[in-house]
């Protein structure tokens, strides 16, 4: 019944990552684009948490952990980029 | 406790978190400007994350480790991001909604304009 | 370098490394021991925000008060955020407001505008001097104490104890 609920969470999870992958496509603007991929990125720590569970390798958590650093150092970097243009 | 029940659990505050997520993204598309986008999309999806990874804790509790690394890391850098950004995008002039009733920082930057001469004169002394 | 902001640096750094190991194995102690001596002895310039930490029990007490209504207002906030979200005539009404604070140290400030930023429907966008710049996505009140009272001073009261 535990991984029934899990599945249907993972699959309203993709469907949040594809809903941001729409504003990442449509978004006006370049601050728009990066808040897309900020969302996308902490979305998938949670679904990797997901399939982490599901697939029984505690591994996966690292992954995780490792795509959270990369997102927030990414948009720290772009930030940055966007403020003082060096 | 049976341990049906507490996968049970876990599995129900793993979906409410997971809806959490799908309506940041909805928040995301619907909002008119780039303030509003910030405020619901990576915002709501830093309790969503959280309760995800707190549902999915009830299946595999000896994993505790890495679940609390997983829950700080999110609650320490996810201010910081989007703050940034936030940032970023009034430093860059990204316009604000016409819905917007009120604009102090503005209003502060008129009277007082040392602040972007401030971030001028630190920008030319790094280079 | 302070000795006991060098003494946070590593209890932080020792404990990230034993919830990530999830062991207490003989050669992880070592090498973690050992890389949680030289990192602050390398990085710990900036360490200086850890000197107004406090470590009474007062502080301790107001920490956790502060983290039950920090936990409230996510929770409250993130359904007020998603309601709006979800009706169909998106019921939003923002602005940038300024608040003012009275804390003075660079961590207890670092803090309230964290849980400022972290509350959904309340970002800090800019600290100058004394006051802070919020956008608002439901601006109930453009005036300066009208704002602060709203929204600084709930978590403002907790800090004031725990950084001074």
């Amino acid at each position: 019944m535990g991984s029934l609920l899990l599945q249907v969470a993972i699959g309203i999870a993709l469907l949040a990552m594809l809903l941001s992958m729409v504003r990442f496509v449509l978004g006006p603007n370049k601050v728009d684009r990066v808040i897309a991929i900020d969302t996308m990125t902490v979305s998938s720590i949670g679904l990797i948490a997901f399939i982490a569970i599901l697939s029984d390798s505690i591994i996966y958590l690292d992954v995780a952990l490792v795509y959270g650093i990369l997102g927030f150092l990414g948009v720290i970097i772009v930030a940055r980029y966007f403020e003082k243009g060096f | 406790m049976d341990k049906e029940i507490v996968e049970l659990i876990g599995g129900i505050i793993a979906l409410i978190g997971s809806i959490f997520l799908l309506l940041g993204s909805i928040g995301l598309l619907r909002m008119p400007d780039s303030y509003n986008r910030i405020q619901a999309g990576t915002k709501a999806s830093t309790l969503g994350t959280m309760l995800s990874v707190v549902g999915t804790w009830f299946f595999a509790p000896e994993w505790f480790g890495k679940f609390i690394i997983l829950i700080l890391f999110v609650l320490i850098t996810n201010p910081v991001s989007s703050h940034v950004l936030a940032r970023a995008a009034y430093h860059i002039k990204i316009p604000l909604t016409p819905k917007t009733i009120v604009d102090k920082l503005k209003e502060r930057q008129l009277i007082d304009p040392e602040r972007s001469a401030y971030r001028k004169k630190v920008k030319t002394q790094n280079k | 370098m302070k000795l006991k902001n060098f003494v946070i640096m590593f209890i932080t750094l020792m404990g990230v490394w034993l919830l990530l190991n999830n062991s207490l194995a003989v050669p992880i102690l070592l090498s973690g021991l050992i890389l949680s001596i030289i990192i602050p002895f390398l990085f710990c310039k900036h360490c200086e925000v850890f000197t107004y930490l406090k470590f009474t029990p007062k502080s301790m007490w107001y920490t956790l008060l502060f983290l039950l209504t920090f936990l409230k207002e996510l929770l409250l906030s993130n359904l007020d955020v998603a309601r709006r979200v979800v009706t169909p005539s998106l019921p939003i009404n923002p602005g940038i407001i300024e608040v003012k604070t009275r804390l003075k140290t660079k961590i207890a400030r670092i803090v309230l505008a964290d849980s400022i930023t972290l509350t959904p429907g309340t970002f800090t966008i800019e600290i100058i001097e004394d006051s802070l710049f919020i956008h608002w996505i439901d601006v109930k009140s453009t005036d300066v104490q009208e704002g602060t009272k709203l929204i600084v001073e709930k978590f403002e009261k907790y800090l004031e104890v725990m950084y001074g």
